[in-house]
Parts: structure tokens; C-alpha cells; sequence
């Protein structure tokens, strides 16, 4: 896995939890995912394609979506309501535009699609071009998961030009 | 949330009338919440490109807050689209995906601003202070007549 295209993740997982849920979060575990991710709470899928594509799934416990849907919307919210799902899409959908923003201005291309409820227990494998890792965040309101899932397209290095986005 | 000297229209003083423009029904939430405290008025909500030109045409607001990616059809087509029918329209990007290359794309088609996700309420609040002055819509803040 090459940590330059992680970490942009890494750092916007973390300055986006400091900012929408008002506490620090702590990597605890970084792991490579040897089979199909297995969501874990409530999580949010989105996908990127261009020079390396793939897959980022953001997994929240109930109870820390709640948090931040409560931060987002100025409310209290129970884990159980339908807003925390949507305050996983939306956070998802800033922590990864936030890393593919980084990844993009150091040469790296890509474009980025809305970010989808994701309801299925289990994602596929990697493929065989793929590398697949998961970061395990600890927040006072329980854990945060990051699955990250890059396929390189190394048998088409030709098509590994830039390509337009946005 | 922090409660911010009303901007209000010069011509009237009207509350600003804002389009919210995003996929998420959160983050439009979050963002209409945003442009209370900013003592302003939501003119519409769009949930993707089609229908925030529609919107902008119903609604004539003064000033949109639009996303980048939508599906069905992305904010800076929109903008594109929105700006050949109403040349004078004042519209600010809100997106998580700001680099540089989409940043460029937006003004080239005549976006005005760019605020990037996770939203700062006292960012928005400038940056829209920002272009509605320019523009001779509000006056500026501070100036007594437009305070609460």
C-alpha cells in the first residue's frame, strides 16, 4: 500500500471528526483487508475514478453518527433516527473530498461521485490489482472505520495519463 | 448556533434570499440553518443541477450556495447554465472537492466564490458578506441601518 495516497485520508478523517464532532479521534489500528470489508455501524460508500480508482467506505458507530448528526443539524438525535445514516453520507462525503482534493493538487487525478447509503453486511474482496486497507479511529463515542479500497490499473499503465475532471 | 449581524438588501431591506443547491438533504439542512443565523431568507432548495435551474428561475434569489457533485447533473454545469440565462446571477461553490483544477473550472463559468466543506459558519458569512457588497445588494455590515 503506498502510504502517500493513505494518508491524505488519514488526515482528513482527523481534522473532519475534530470538526464535526468537537473531540479528538485517535488511530488506534491501520490493517490491510484481506477479505470483503464487513460494515460494522452505519456506513457511506463512495467512489472515485481516474488515474487510480476505487472505493472509500466511512463506518461509524450509531452512537458517534449521532454525535455528529446532532452537531450538523443542532439537535439531539437518537443513533436509531434516519439522520444519523444521512450525517454518515455527508461526513463521508467530506472526509473523502477533502483527501481526494489533497491527492489531486500533489498530480494525482481523479473524479469523485455522490457518496451512497451503503445497507450490504459485506463489500466484495480487492481485486487482484487492488490494495485494500482499513483505519480504525477511536472517539469518546465509539469507533470509526475507514475502508479504503485502490486498484491501480498496473496491466494499463497507458491510460494512467491524466485525465479532465470535475 | 452564533447569531451574526443581519445582511439585508439595500433596495428593501429584505432579508437576502438564498438556493441551496445540494444532494444531501443534511447538508442543505445544516447549510439553511447557516443562512438563519445569517438573519436570511431560503428562497428554494435544489437537490441536484436540473433542478436548481428551474429553481433559480422560480426563486430569482439573491445569492446561491451550490454543490459540486450531484448526481444527474454537477454544480459547475449548472452554474454554466444558470449564468448564460441570468448573467447577473451571484452564485458561491460549496463543496468537500476543492482542488484546484475544479476551483478553476467554477469561476471560469462564472461561479463567484468557493467555501470548502466541512462548512465554517464564519467563512460562509464573509465570503457572502463578500459578494452580495460587491455587488451594491447589501450594505455593509456595521453601517446601521442594516444591524438587528
Amino acid at each position: 500500500m503506498r502510504m502517500e495516497l493513505i494518508q491524505p485520508f488519514i488526515g482528513s478523517l482527523d481534522a473532519v471528526l475534530a470538526e464535526m464532532m468537537r473531540t479528538p479521534a485517535k488511530i488506534v489500528d491501520l490493517t490491510m483487508e484481506q477479505e470483503g470489508y464487513r460494515r460494522k455501524g452505519l456506513a457511506a460508500s463512495v467512489t472515485f475514478k481516474g488515474q487510480i480508482e476505487g472505493r472509500v467506505v466511512l463506518d461509524m458507530e450509531p452512537r458517534a453518527a449521532a454525535q455528529v448528526a446532532a452537531v450538523l443539524s443542532g439537535a439531539e438525535v437518537d443513533p436509531s433516527d434516519s439522520i444519523a445514516r444521512e450525517a454518515v453520507c455527508e461526513l463521508a462525503n467530506m472526509v473523502i473530498g477533502n483527501a481526494v482534493t489533497q491527492l489531486n493538487d500533489r498530480g494525482f487525478h481523479f473524479k469523485v461521485f455522490p457518496p451512497e447509503i451503503l445497507s450490504a453486511e459485506q463489500c466484495d474482496a480487492a481485486g487482484q490489482d487492488s490494495e485494500a486497507s482499513i483505519l480504525c479511529f477511536e472517539t469518546p463515542a465509539g469507533s470509526v472505520h475507514l475502508n479504503i479500497n485502490m486498484h491501480y490499473h498496473r496491466r494499463r499503465s497507458r491510460e494512467r495519463a491524466p485525465v479532465s475532471v470535475g | 448556533m452564533k447569531q451574526f449581524e443581519a445582511l439585508t438588501r439595500k433596495s428593501d431591506r429584505q432579508p437576502v434570499r438564498y438556493l441551496i443547491v445540494d444532494d444531501s438533504v443534511f447538508a442543505r439542512k445544516s447549510l439553511a440553518k447557516m443562512v438563519e443565523s445569517f438573519g436570511g431568507q431560503l428562497a428554494g432548495e435544489a437537490g441536484d443541477g436540473f433542478t436548481a435551474i428551474t429553481e433559480y428561475a422560480r426563486t430569482k434569489p439573491d445569492i446561491v450556495l451550490m454543490d459540486i457533485t450531484m448526481p444527474q447533473m454537477e454544480g459547475i454545469e449548472a452554474v454554466e447554465r444558470i449564468i448564460a440565462e441570468h448573467p447577473d446571477a451571484r452564485i458561491v461553490m460549496v463543496s468537500s472537492v476543492g482542488y484546484q483544477d475544479n476551483i478553476l473550472a467554477a469561476l471560469q463559468k462564472g461561479a463567484r466564490h468557493f467555501v470548502q466543506k466541512p462548512v465554517k459558519p464564519d467563512a460562509l458569512y464573509e465570503i457572502i458578506r463578500y459578494v452580495l457588497n460587491d455587488d451594491g445588494v447589501t450594505a455593509p455590515v456595521g453601517a446601521g441601518e442594516n444591524s438587528r
